[in-house]
């Protein structure tokens, strides 16, 4: 995992046609949680390009998520409105997507919009019956004393909590 | 065999869609908010590991069209003009096509059965993508590595459930038993391989690998890519009997299983839900919403 990370900073290190992809990759958000760009998300996993045409390769978060195809026809569409052409988006499965790749900034816009941002202790699902992972921080008053209300929320990717001190329900961007 | 790693990529496809199916006739049914979200979101998951699965499928088939074609022989699918695509393979091909285990194709029942197919099936799928990551065949394993996180919540979802089931009230402990008695039966082809796993799961052998010009990929030995479903079968046991203890569940002594639906003979229940999820795209080909 810790290799992947580096591989992003090491892409973003790299010529300024480059960075410039990067830049404009921060106009594409993704449908569901409109505050993250997809660079936040960590699925961007590589950018080459010659400042005319570009080629972006993405990971999807979770395989049946229905963003993703929105998400490729908007970077479609934020690269071609800055004159590049043609766009090419790739596809790759692996190294699978995990929730350590979002960005730090990515994670304050999470807990700004209402959504608890995944622990940064990375617990991902154990297969031990009941267990659950360390307390989730309530975004809206950030008391820890809050419970899952359901393993699956809204979309793939977020679980379902209640605080038990501020009575808010909130989702949670659950670990992977 | 291109052909054998082809047909083996479509039962994994096949299992994956009709099981995702399944459990998306839940929703909006469920037996509560959280637990229909729940259903529909593990659904999600399925059918999107089958669409890479298919996709994978349609990239062999249409690379190696002359050797493939004919394994395929429903009219509406060849049609189809030019390349095909995951979509293709999903909702044109005819029931006796359809590789999957009898088990996904069960109908529903009640909220026990369904949590019950769920519970063996993710337990399954999850010694199985364990193994197949780790596949020569780069696309097989990195579909297995993305697809098992998502397994992994799968199996514990179902399996807290088996228990909460088991161990609850008479009446739900009653269902579960009743569950367990219509599918067990269904369990045992999961570990009995079919053809195309022998071919693909065996050893590599150097005789197998020297056959043939090099280089050539009808030729080159493909053995050893999947793991032999039999080799599973052992964990899958122990696992689904401890879970079945928590939750005070009987075991169910040995007995005849059922087998054919990985060599495409189903029971009466496929054909009903290919009808339905076929319907839109036989009557209104290439549609789209």
């Amino acid at each position: 995992m810790q290799e992947a990370k580096n591989h992003i900073t090491d892409i973003r290190a790299v010529d300024a046609a480059t960075q410039q992809v990067w830049q404009y990759l921060e106009e594409v958000t993704d449908p569901e949680v409109p505050v993250l760009t997809v660079v936040d998300l960590g699925i961007i996993r590589g950018v080459i390009t010659d400042g005319k045409s570009a080629e972006v390769t993405i990971t999807p978060t979770y395989t049946g998520c229905p963003a993703m195809d929105m998400i490729s026809t908007n970077i479609r569409m934020v690269l071609a409105s800055h004159g590049y052409a043609p766009v090419t988006i790739k596809t790759i499965l692996s190294p699978a997507w995990t929730t350590e790749w979002m960005t730090e900034a990515g994670k304050e816009k999470l807990k700004a919009y209402g959504i608890a941002p995944p622990n940064p202790k990375q617990s991902v699902c154990t297969p031990e019956y009941f267990h659950r992972e360390e307390a989730v921080q309530c975004p809206h008053c950030n008391s820890f004393h809050t419970h899952m209300i359901s393993e699956f929320g809204s979309t793939a990717c977020k679980s379902l909590y209640r605080c038990d001190d501020c009575q808010e329900p909130f989702d949670y961007f659950k670990c992977h | 065999m291109i052909s054998d790693k082809f047909l083996y990529t479509l039962f994994l496809a096949d299992n994956a869609l009709i099981l995702g199916h399944r459990n998306s006739e839940w929703t909006g049914h469920g037996p509560n908010l959280e637990q229909d979200i729940a259903i529909s979101n593990i659904a999600l998951d399925l059918v999107g590991q089958a669409r890479n699965l298919y996709q994978y499928a349609a990239e062999q088939y249409n690379n190696y069209r002359d050797e493939l074609s004919g394994l395929i022989t429903s009219p509406a699918f060849n049609q189809v003009q030019g390349p095909i695509d995951e979509d293709d393979l999903a909702y044109l091909r005819d029931v006796n096509e359809f590789r999957n285990n009898l088990l996904v194709e069960q109908p529903n029942g009640d909220w026990a059965k369904t949590i019950l197919r769920q519970f063996l099936f993710s337990c399954y799928q999850q010694l199985l993508y364990e193994r197949m990551k780790q596949s020569a065949d780069l696309q097989l394993a990195a579909i297995a590595e993305k697809s098992l996180k998502e397994v992994l919540y799968h199996v514990r979802w179902s399996g807290e459930w088996v228990i909460r089931l088991g161990d609850g009230t008479e009446e739900s402990k009653r269902r579960m038993q009743e569950a367990i008695a219509s599918l067990w039966k269904f369990t045992g082809e999961l570990f009995i391989a079919a053809s195309f796993e022998k071919a693909l799961a065996s050893a590599p052998t150097a005789p197998a690998a020297s056959t043939g010009a090099p280089g050539s990929p009808m030729e080159t030995s493909l053995a050893g890519l999947v793991p032999a479903p039999e080799s599973l079968k052992e964990t899958w046991l122990e696992k689904v009997a401890g879970t079945f203890r928590l939750a005070t569940l009987d075991m169910p002594a040995n007995s005849w299983m059922q087998q054919g639906g990985k060599d495409c003979i189903h029971t009466e229940h496929l054909g009903f839900l290919l009808a339905e999820m076929q319907y839109l795209q036989r009557a209104y080909p290439g549609s789209e919403w």
